[in-house]
């Protein structure tokens, strides 16, 4: 029992500590695709120790919930991000790691950031608040749906269990499966404020959905929204990777830490140059690229009723 | 070996028109090759050859194909003196020209080879093959109007053609499980005797898919967009061989899936789906002839509601049905020529297609004028000429059976006659309208067409009853 | 129920054709749909390829290398070059927006599979599935033609409709090497007169546009 607890901590932990790792990570593969140097691997924990140390300034129209949403926003992300199987399935907690529970604890970050974007009343923030809403708007149902095509395949919501049954490959290849992977990886490149949906290293007000959210925040508040949004990003290509490729995560600890961290080594340089590759869309094409990922998971969960073998 | 020689003899003579550049020449060997390809086809009459794998000639297709290759055969010698003036007006250069025969004679030899192929597939590759040359043929005028024509014609037909392979591989699919992978099962006359063995769900939608592929390619509304455009933009003869010949060839494509159809009990009818659509066809035809003022196409939708007429008749099937559809068929192809190639010369004359510009035809030419008038009587269903007699057959017989439908097929067929009437008498009669030149073509093709047909209007001979019957019989 | 590794690569391929089908109803780019054409013709030939593989066909590599080679590099390039030369308009105009089209898109699938699926339900399992995919991908062809206004995009469309009918040919198993002649043949031929209107329309017209082309229309009653 004890140790079951001791093991779900270090998952915790280890989330917590690997999330600006992966961060940077993919800002160097991206920097060496521009044939720059790139800033040192461990440069997000610098700035996360810089940004602690320094004083907040706050608006004078600030209200509590300007202060208080950092807080909670990284809260909620780091308890999604603790939940998905990452080195082994079947931890203490994971009966709780269920799809539609991540996507509602997300959710509530979601809205905490909107409400605290708009608290100011600055034009950003607005701008920012309602881009994000538009964006989750279409996401969430891709998502859902997403997670429909997934559970009717596994039989459960639960990470847990449909980890363990894609590693046991009683699956075989299939065509919904696919269309859901294609699905899942616009959604959450669209969550994760990632190029082609929003630019993360611009500071461009027109062009921006997270970074115009975030514009007026500073110290210990603006850290824990970086770590939170890492921590966001780390949750995603988990829940990838173990729903997708759950290769190691029935062997044993050492093994499926290994396999899990080669496993996000990979997807942060696939990161890293898919985002070099194209260019960001233009906002009024966002609902396009979002409705192809709800039509991708709505054709995946049609295949699925339809024939038995898709 | 015989029935070779239909397919073989358009061939070579395309390959070799492609090559000769004096348009006298090429027109004169137009008009040989297509003699030569008819008498290989009487010879068919009297020397059947053994069907093999590809090819088969029995009583069904004989009649299509000597149809067929005596309307190219009249066609031709139409073209050898309509293309002379076409090259003086300058609408056609010499290198056009060259295209032009060689486009035709492989328009043949693509027509031939699908009336007498054996397989599926083959029949398939033919129709499109016939059908590609006619929409570079079409278009050949290179007008505004023609490129949309040709463009709206090569559009809808391949999209007709691909749900018509379509269609034949879920026959393929139908078949396989019953006479076994490969060759044999794309192989009509196999088919034929496993039909009753097939699936009749995958049957069904083959014919459903075979129906509307196939089904555009015949005219039929609501496929019929391209018809009326292609008729009125593309040189007169093409437009004869276009109502004469290929709505038949892609008619006969679809009697021999019909055929198979009919042979297998739990599939649906295929008749009902073939008379809603021929009615739809006739009375939506009917109607639009009133309002044309195009004289081409006017006739076009002519063609359509006799098509319609046709399908509807064979979608009744029973041995009269069958039997009217049959007559329908060749009076229609041989009447709708004769009618094509009198308004070539008109328009040729005129200078002019708007029917508003013409007028007082049997004034200035007197035997032209007389002969659209014959040719339009036969064409409204008027006695003496076969039409009447086909037309009266499938109004009869459909009224033994169903009066409803019969109704509506007298209802559209009257309509059809007013409007044609009031079109050609505006033509044909009152002050003489436009230009009056002297006509420089030969009257021969129409008037032996319109004797054919008049002579069959009065008499149809004992054999050609009994051969008509039997085929009647064949097509269930 | 279970089904082998090869017939689950053989669905994905078909499924992967159905995909790209869905990414050319997006596009809205000339130059892009090109490119997407391409990938459609090189799923195709890798589907086909499969087929080939698992049916134990070698007669069907040949139609894989034709779909390679002239489908998926020379057609694309061709059109490129129509496109550039004639300085067609290159923005897609699309009769309703792109959301509906999609829409519109999935229910054709959903379609195709409901009545394909029941029809076939007795001949073997891999043809079954395929040729349901496969007409997913002609109707979605004739989407792409009905709801665009370019008539480079409709030809795309055509193009996209034919490599469904060539899937559904390659799936049925067994048939015989003249449909696959002339599924070839029919594209080869359909290409050049394609290319020959193409440029009689540029002589005549300044757009490929067709509501240019829709002035033209003999039909008027005036």
């Amino acid at each position: 029992m004890i140790r079951d607890l001791l093991i779900q901590g270090v998952q915790m932990a280890l989330v917590l500590l690997l999330a600006p790792l992966l961060t940077g990570l993919v800002r160097k593969v991206k920097a060496r695709l521009q044939r720059r140097r790139g800033p040192p691997l461990i440069q997000p924990y610098r700035d996360l120790r810089r940004l602690l140390s320094k004083e907040v300034v706050l608006a004078d129209n600030a209200s509590w919930l300007f202060r208080v949403a950092p807080y909670m926003i990284f809260a909620v992300t780091w308890v999604a991000a603790a939940l998905v199987p990452t080195f082994h399935t079947g931890l203490i907690f994971s009966w709780s790691g269920d799809l539609i529970a991540i996507i509602a604890l997300l959710g509530s970050a979601r809205f905490m950031q909107a409400l605290a974007a708009m608290d100011i009343g600055t034009s950003f923030g607005g701008i920012g608040a309602s881009r994000e809403v538009m964006i989750a708007s279409l996401a969430e149902p891709a998502m859902l749906m997403i997670v429909l095509s997934v559970a009717i395949i596994a039989g459960s919501t639960q990470l847990s269990t449909i980890a363990a049954f894609m590693a046991s490959l009683m699956v075989g290849l299939r065509v919904s499966l696919a269309l859901a992977l294609v699905a899942f990886i616009i959604v959450a490149l669209a969550e994760n404020a990632r190029i082609p949906v929003d630019n993360p290293a611009t500071h461009l007000e027109l062009t921006m959905v997270h970074e115009a959210m975030v514009l007026e925040y500073s110290g210990r508040h603006l850290a824990m929204i970086d770590l939170a949004a890492s921590l966001k990003l780390l949750l995603y290509i988990s829940a990838i990777v173990c729903i997708f490729v759950p290769f190691g995560l029935e062997h044993g600890y050492a093994i499926g830490l290994v396999a899990w961290l080669a496993k996000l080594a990979v997807a942060g340089v696939l990161l890293g140059v898919f985002e070099m590759s194209i260019a960001k869309m233009r906002v009024f094409r966002v609902p396009n690229f979002l409705g192809a990922a709800l039509m991708l998971g709505l054709l995946g969960v049609l295949l699925l009723f339809v024939s038995q073998g898709m | 070996m015989n029935e070779l020689g239909v397919i073989l003899v358009p061939l070579a003579a395309a390959a070799l028109l492609s090559a000769i550049p004096g348009y006298r020449i090429s027109a004169r060997l137009n008009v040989l090759a297509s003699l030569i390809s008819l008498l290989f086809a009487i010879s068919l009459l009297f020397d059947r050859p053994d069907s093999n794998q590809y090819l088969m000639v029995d009583d069904l297709n004989i009649v299509f194909i000597l149809l067929n290759t005596f309307v190219g055969f009249t066609t031709s010698a139409f073209s050898a003196s309509y293309i002379a003036h076409e090259l003086e007006t300058g609408r056609l250069t010499a290198r056009y020209l060259r295209f032009y025969h060689a486009m035709f004679q492989l328009m043949l030899f693509g027509m031939n080879l699908a009336l007498i192929a054996n397989n599926i597939g083959l029949m398939w590759v033919a129709v499109e093959l016939a059908t590609l040359t006619t929409v570079v043929m079409v278009g050949i005028y290179r007008t505004h109007e023609a490129i949309e024509a040709a463009w709206k014609y090569f559009i809808l037909g391949s999209v007709g053609i691909a749900l018509a392979l379509f269609g034949t591989i879920l026959v393929y699919l139908a078949a396989r499980p019953v006479i076994g992978e490969g060759m044999d099962a794309m192989v009509w006359t196999n088919l034929r005797a496993g039909a009753h063995a097939f699936d009749p769900a995958l049957l069904n939608i083959a014919f459903i898919f075979l129906l509307l592929g196939y089904g555009t390619k015949v005219g039929l509304a609501p496929m019929h967009a391209w018809l009326p455009d292609a008729h009125a933009e593309g040189p007169t003869p093409i437009s004869a061989v276009l109502s004469g010949l290929l709505l038949n060839v892609a008619l006969y494509a679809l009697l021999r899936f019909k055929i198979l159809l009919a042979d297998n009990t739990a599939a649906i009818a295929p008749g009902p789906l073939m008379i809603g659509l021929g009615l739809l066809s006739l009375i939506f035809a009917a109607f639009m002839l009133y309002r044309r003022r195009d004289i081409k196409r006017m006739f076009a939708y002519s063609s359509i509601e006799h098509m319609g007429i046709i399908v509807f008749s064979f979608g009744m099937a029973g041995p009269f049905g069958n039997f009217a559809g049959l007559l329908q068929m060749t009076m229609h192809s041989l009447t709708k020529s004769a009618i094509f190639f009198a308004v070539g010369h008109v328009a040729q004359v005129k200078g002019t297609q708007r029917i508003a510009e013409m007028g007082g035809l049997t004034e200035t030419h007197p035997v032209l004028g007389w002969t659209l008038v014959a040719g339009v009587v036969a064409i409204a269903g008027l006695p003496p000429f076969g039409v009447f007699t086909s037309e009266f057959l499938v109004v009869s017989s459909t009224f033994a059976r169903e009066p409803l439908l019969a109704l509506l097929v007298v209802f559209g067929l009257l309509v059809s006659f007013g409007a044609l009437l009031l079109r050609v008498t505006s033509v044909a009669f009152g002050e003489p309208r436009g230009p009056t030149g002297p006509v420089q073509a030969s009257y021969l093709p129409i008037f032996a067409h319109l004797a054919l047909v008049l002579i069959a209007g009065i008499w149809l001979p004992g054999p050609l009853v009994t051969w008509f019957l039997h085929v009647a019989a064949m097509l269930g | 129920m279970q089904h082998g590794l090869s017939f689950d690569i053989a669905h994905m391929l078909a499924g992967g054709l159905v995909l790209v089908s869905f990414m050319m109803l997006y596009q809205d780019r000339l130059y892009a749909l090109l490119h997407v054409l391409a990938l459609h013709a090189l799923v195709l030939a890798l589907a086909v390829a499969w087929q080939a593989h698992i049916q134990h066909a070698p007669h069907l590599y040949i139609t894989a290398a034709l779909a390679l080679g002239f489908k998926a590099m020379l057609i694309p390039w061709a059109l490129r070059r129509i496109v550039f030369r004639l300085g067609i308009h290159r923005e897609i105009e699309t009769v309703v927006g792109i959301g509906v089209t999609m829409l519109a898109g999935i229910g054709l699938v959903a379609l195709s599979l409901e009545v394909m699926l029941p029809v076939t339900a007795h001949a073997d399992p891999v043809s079954r599935e395929d040729i349901a995919l496969a007409l997913s991908v002609v109707l979605i062809g004739l989407l792409i033609m009905v709801t665009r206004r370019n008539a480079v995009s409709q030809v795309v469309g055509f193009l996209s409709l034919e490599n469904g009918v060539n899937l559904a040919a390659t799936g049925a198993q067994g048939m015989p090497l003249v449909v696959e002649i002339s599924v070839a043949f029919s594209i080869l031929i359909a290409f050049i007169v394609i290319g020959i209107f193409l440029f009689r329309i540029r002589e005549r017209f300044d757009t490929v546009d067709l509501q240019a082309l829709d002035r033209f229309r003999g039909e008027r009653p005036e």
